[in-house]
């Protein structure tokens, strides 16, 4: 896992923070699920969001690739209004096909992995830059076995899903999501699905990546992961930002109650 | 078997003693055994003895002339009625899936339609469409037209066929492709949509695969289903296997032997239908278990080539153990 496949394009395509949240609400039906979050996420920057489930951080990150639709606030990513286009000072919501081009750029790995079972690993690696960059088959699947080599999956390039163990899987997610070429990495509880003794292989393969300099927001439940790898910590609960820092001071020291009493409960 | 040398002590010590004990008898086993061999006995007697049977009759019709281009009608209705089903139900189930109100209403009012009315009267009805729309024209609505044509030169038995028997068969198509889209997980739609995939590029390369799966089994059921309901055609003259052997049977009054040949072509074709569905389903089934099972031909195979009955397979588990 030496050699990366992968450089972020992060690094110098723009200035600003890389995702921007101001008073963000989502409701779900009369729940108000997010309830004002103000979040800034830098460029190469590893974020990890924790909380008690409930808290509302999976519907946060959700809402950055716009699988949810935010009801107020403002949202961006890279600078650009998420789901939205801003015209003449007006809202204008985007099309399917400009929606679909902006997910293209932020990666996302699923606590259940979400593989295509019926579609090798090595077809569900070069999926997506095949369909949706278009590029040559050729080039997608020189891309893809750099990526499997870099996550450690490039022997079971022929398998199928349903042959691999939950961290293999999960594994083949996050090379998917890679090939895309992302800006931005988001990860929704990527370990809790996993069998203890499997959820080392996957950090291992996060904490590379993280050296990379890739963007990452991660909701975990792996406070050694927190602490060591994450740049920021932001505690959530109750669909509000509870606290934020960083994660060994948070962690150690906390600065409200009610952090200090779920990390009583989690540590 | 734990320490290394469990092979070596296993092999010195031999296989432990089988156990001889008195198997339980079964006696309602034997006695339902004579009760379906005599039940047998009796069929083939009659089906040998019974003069009226005329199975000279019956084979000397088989492969008539008249009869296999019947057969080839009801096969021809078969694919193209299925063809058409399969496209329409497609299009319906993914209309009645669309957040559109406009969309989903218009198929539920299809399938509503289609499945709510016997397919015989629908058949009937496009048969004598004449009497409704003696002349039928192509061109803008409620406009001027550019084409106009005959419908009873432009309906002919067989279209009238096609388009009952398929029309009705896109509103049974429907459910069954839209069972097919429900199953597939959720979480499948996501991740491709996180991809940056759209939504026909999820339905056409993510969730129809999948839902194949569950699409096959009931679809080959319709396909069984169809061949033998295009013998409704028969009604509306389309000289399909039925209706080809009635016309023999009404000249030469051997009603019974003509029958039996209808009979045994659509248990030939149906039989072949059964078949072709075994594969279909195998090959969808990919990467829905760990190891596919082996095809019938596969199983006869093994089975030559090893010379004691094939043991059940054990566990992968034990495999590797006993290699130790």
């Amino acid at each position: 896992m030496s050699a990366t496949a992968f450089s972020p394009p992060g690094a110098g395509a723009g200035s600003g923070p890389m995702v921007l949240a101001e008073a963000l609400r989502k409701s779900f039906g009369r729940i108000e699920v997010l309830r004002g979050i103000d979040l800034e996420v830098a460029r190469r920057e590893v974020v990890c969001i924790i909380g008690p489930s409930g808290s509302g951080k999976s519907t946060l990150l959700r809402c950055i690739n716009h699988l949810e639709k935010i009801n107020a606030g403002r949202l961006s990513v890279d600078g650009e209004l998420v789901g939205y286009r801003e015209q003449g000072g007006r809202l204008h919501e985007l099309r399917e096909r400009e929606i679909s081009a902006k997910r293209a750029e932020i990666g996302m790995v699923f606590q259940q992995f979400n593989l295509f079972p019926h579609m090798t690993v090595l077809e569900n690696v070069i999926e997506a830059p095949t369909r949706v960059q278009k590029i040559s088959k050729h080039e997608a699947v020189a891309l893809a076995e750099q990526l499997l080599d870099q996550t450690g999956m490039r022997d079971k390039a022929a398998a199928y899903p349903k042959q691999l163990s939950g961290g293999q899987q999960q594994r083949v997610a996050i090379a998917r999501a890679l090939a895309m070429k992302p800006k931005l990495m988001l990860f929704d509880e990527p370990t809790s699905a996993l069998d203890p003794e499997l959820v080392g292989d996957v950090l291992a393969v996060m904490r590379d990546l993280a050296t990379t300099g890739m963007t990452m927001v991660v909701v975990t439940h792996e406070m050694g992961f927190a602490r060591e790898v994450g740049d920021n910590l932001i505690f959530m609960d109750d669909g509000l930002v509870v606290e934020t820092g960083p994660p060994r001071q948070v962690l150690a020291n906390p600065a409200h109650e009610r952090t200090r009493e779920f990390l009583s409960k989690v540590l | 078997m734990t320490t290394p040398t469990a092979g070596q002590t296993a092999a010195q010590a031999g296989p432990p003693e089988e156990i001889k004990a008195v198997p339980v008898r079964h006696p309602g086993r034997w006695l339902a055994a004579v009760v379906v061999l005599v039940l047998a006995a009796m069929l083939v007697h009659t089906l040998l003895t019974n003069p009226r049977f005329e199975w000279n009759v019956v084979w000397s019709y088989f492969l008539s002339r008249r009869v296999l281009a019947g057969l080839g009608v009801t096969l021809l209705l078969t694919v193209v009625c299925m063809a058409i089903g399969i496209v329409l139900g497609v299009i319906l189930a993914v209309m009645r899936l669309s957040d559109n109100p406009l969309l989903s209403g218009s198929s539920w009012l299809y399938i509503w339609f289609f499945r709510g009315t016997p397919v015989l009267v629908q058949l009937l009805v496009w048969f004598n469409l004449a009497f409704l729309y003696p002349k039928i024209s192509f061109g803008v609505p409620f406009g001027p037209s550019w084409l106009t044509a005959n419908a009873n030169s432009l309906i002919t038995p067989l279209i009238a066929a096609i388009l009952g028997l398929g029309l009705n068969e896109g509103a049974y198509m429907a459910e069954i492709v839209r069972a097919g889209i429900l199953s597939v997980d959720y979480g499948q739609s996501e991740a491709a949509q996180a991809l940056g995939m759209t939504r026909a590029m999820t339905l056409r390369r993510i969730i129809l695969p999948q839902a194949m799966r569950v699409i096959i089994p009931p679809t080959g059921n319709e396909t069984i289903s169809m061949l033998k309901t295009s013998s409704l055609a028969s009604v509306i003259t389309v000289t399909e296997l039925l209706y080809a052997v009635q016309l023999i049977y009404s000249v030469n009054f051997k009603t019974i032997p003509l029958l039996i040949v209808a009979s045994i072509w659509y248990l030939i074709a149906t039989s072949v239908l059964t078949a072709g569905q075994y594969y279909v389903e195998r090959y969808f089934a990919r990467g829905s278990s760990r190891e596919l099972p082996p095809t019938p031909r596969q199983r006869i195979w093994r089975y030559l080539t090893t010379f004691h009955a094939p043991p059940p397979t054990p566990p992968l588990a034990a495999v590797g153990r006993e290699r130790l």
